[in-house]
């Protein structure tokens, strides 16, 4: 074991960063497309189904699929990680987008209510009273889209995007259990690790306001 | 930011021949024409679904009748800048409506606040209007309005809408939420307090005690129509029907003379 430590070791810390950078590009990326979206449906209600509707069904193409798709569009093609973080970042839309605009939806009708009566501006009763009453939300959203991300981001191995999907894939091929948990192992940590850390910052954030 | 003051208008609101329809035509509010003079109380007065909240609603045009207008200030209120005028009037409603994310102080100095005020200056306000509503600050400055009991939240709910000095205060059933006494060392402090301010006030309520204990002048509202406009003094004398339906209504338990507890179902005479 240590001796397969010893030959991979580098290896797979190389190609754990490399899955780090994947997933965390596209899910930056979603959330930069993700939330400025889901503010703009709550002030264009009509919009919300459809919209909803697509990144919905954007989620239930598989993954292999998608990175199919991708491979032949000029620039996008050319690189492997590029089409991986694409379809990444697609993936990660819907959580991020729907809990966006269920969290400002959800914040109590009284409180808007109430910020246009003491005369906020549009933005500042967003700034002020939306974003931080459904913050909760939308880290949650953040955090189903991180998780789902570690684990698609395995699959981009097979078109060459790089990361811990190496390892496993190699490790189908050569029937190498070894190499399989040593790219499931790390990748399943990383998620676990994702997972906890937004966990954490959302108690946080529910415990700053706290009980009713 | 801009004063609803114009030297020489005795009245801070004028609704003028105010209506109200729903799209599809139904009548919300109907006819209202009504003066409120400056520095008065005024109640107005009805049950629920009598349009008394939307009426309150169209001075800080929070809603905007189909006919008629509003006159906020010597100025309709559709030539207000919204923003302007709601930031010019206090607002106080039932639940209070705190920020729950925003502790005390915060909550207090929020319309100074978005207006764009200096720190220094909403720091200073906060502290006269802890004074003010009877707070003690180094207790409740920073707590969240969760640990706060009903009649605090209602204090803090009143420092707020009059943190910029606004003239003109509207009051949505602001201690309906609260239990009786609560409720009655609220309308205490609050009389005491419209005494030394000498705002114009208008206050949305269906009781009718504390519409009499609060206002000089109480306006009945049914089925989006006045039926009465009345001084204080007078409301238990009225004869105007719908003023003795509510009055017997409230007052059940006592009746107010020897022919209203007889038991002959004569109408009331109508003035």
């Amino acid at each position: 074991m240590s001796g397969f430590l010893a030959q991979h070791g580098s290896e797979i810390a190389e190609l754990t960063l490399e899955h780090l950078w994947l997933t965390a590009a596209s899910v930056l990326l979603a959330a930069g497309i993700g939330i400025p979206t889901g503010i703009w449906l709550t002030r264009h209600r009509r919009w919300a189904q459809p919209v909803l509707g697509v990144v919905n069904v954007i989620q239930t193409i598989p993954s292999l699929a998608l990175f199919g798709f991708l491979l032949p569009l000029p620039w996008l093609g050319e690189r492997a990680a590029r089409i991986a973080i694409t379809a990444l970042t697609a993936y990660s839309l819907l959580p991020i987008v729907r809990n966006t605009y269920e969290g400002i939806h959800g914040v109590d009708p009284t409180l808007i209510e109430v910020s246009t009566a003491l005369g906020m501006t549009g933005w500042q009763r967003l700034r002020k009273v939306e974003l931080p009453l459904a913050a909760g939300f939308i880290l949650a959203g953040l955090r189903t889209a991180t998780v789902l991300s570690v684990g698609i981001a395995t699959i981009a191995a097979a078109i060459g995007a790089g990361g811990l999907g190496e390892l496993i894939f190699r490790g189908v091929a050569s029937v190498d259990n070894r190499l399989v948990l040593a790219g499931a192992i790390p990748a399943a940590l990383l998620a676990l690790v994702a997972d906890g850390l937004l966990g954490w910052m959302e108690g946080r954030l529910r415990a700053r306001r706290a009980a009713p | 930011m801009a004063r609803l003051s114009a030297p020489g208008n005795e009245r801070a609101i004028f609704f003028d021949q105010v209506a109200l329809r729903t799209p599809d035509g139904r009548p919300i509010l109907e006819n209202i024409q009504l003066e409120i003079p400056r520095g008065t109380v005024t109640a107005l007065l009805g049950r629920s679904g009598s349009g008394k909240t939307t009426l309150l609603r169209m001075v800080n045009r929070m809603a905007e009748p189909t006919s008629g207008q509003v006159i906020v200030g010597g100025r309709a209120t559709t030539a207000w800048d919204p923003i302007a005028l709601r930031r010019s009037i206090g607002y106080v409603i039932q639940e209070t409506g705190l920020f729950p994310h925003f502790d005390v102080e915060r909550n207090m100095g929020m319309v100074p606040e978005v207006a764009g005020r200096p720190k220094p200056e909403i720091a200073a306000r906060v502290r006269q209007l802890f004074t003010l509503v009877g707070l003690e600050q180094e207790l409740f400055g920073h707590r969240m309005p969760y640990q706060l009991s009903g009649g605090q939240r209602q204090r803090v709910g009143l420092a707020r809408a009059l943190a910029a000095e606004p003239e003109v205060l509207l009051m949505d059933e602001p201690f309906g939420a609260l239990d009786p006494l609560s409720r009655a060392e609220m309308q205490d402090m609050l009389r005491d307090l419209l005494g030394r301010l000498h705002k114009t006030v208008l206050l949305v309520t269906h009781d009718l005690d504390e519409a009499l204990y609060l206002a000089s002048r109480i306006v009945f509202l049914e089925a989006g129509k006045i039926v009465a406009v009345l001084p204080a003094e007078e409301v238990l004398r009225s004869k105007i029907p719908a003023v003795e339906s509510y009055v017997r209504a409230v007052r059940r338990g006592e009746p107010r003379t020897a022919k209203d507890s007889s038991a002959s179902p004569a109408l009331p005479e109508s003035r």
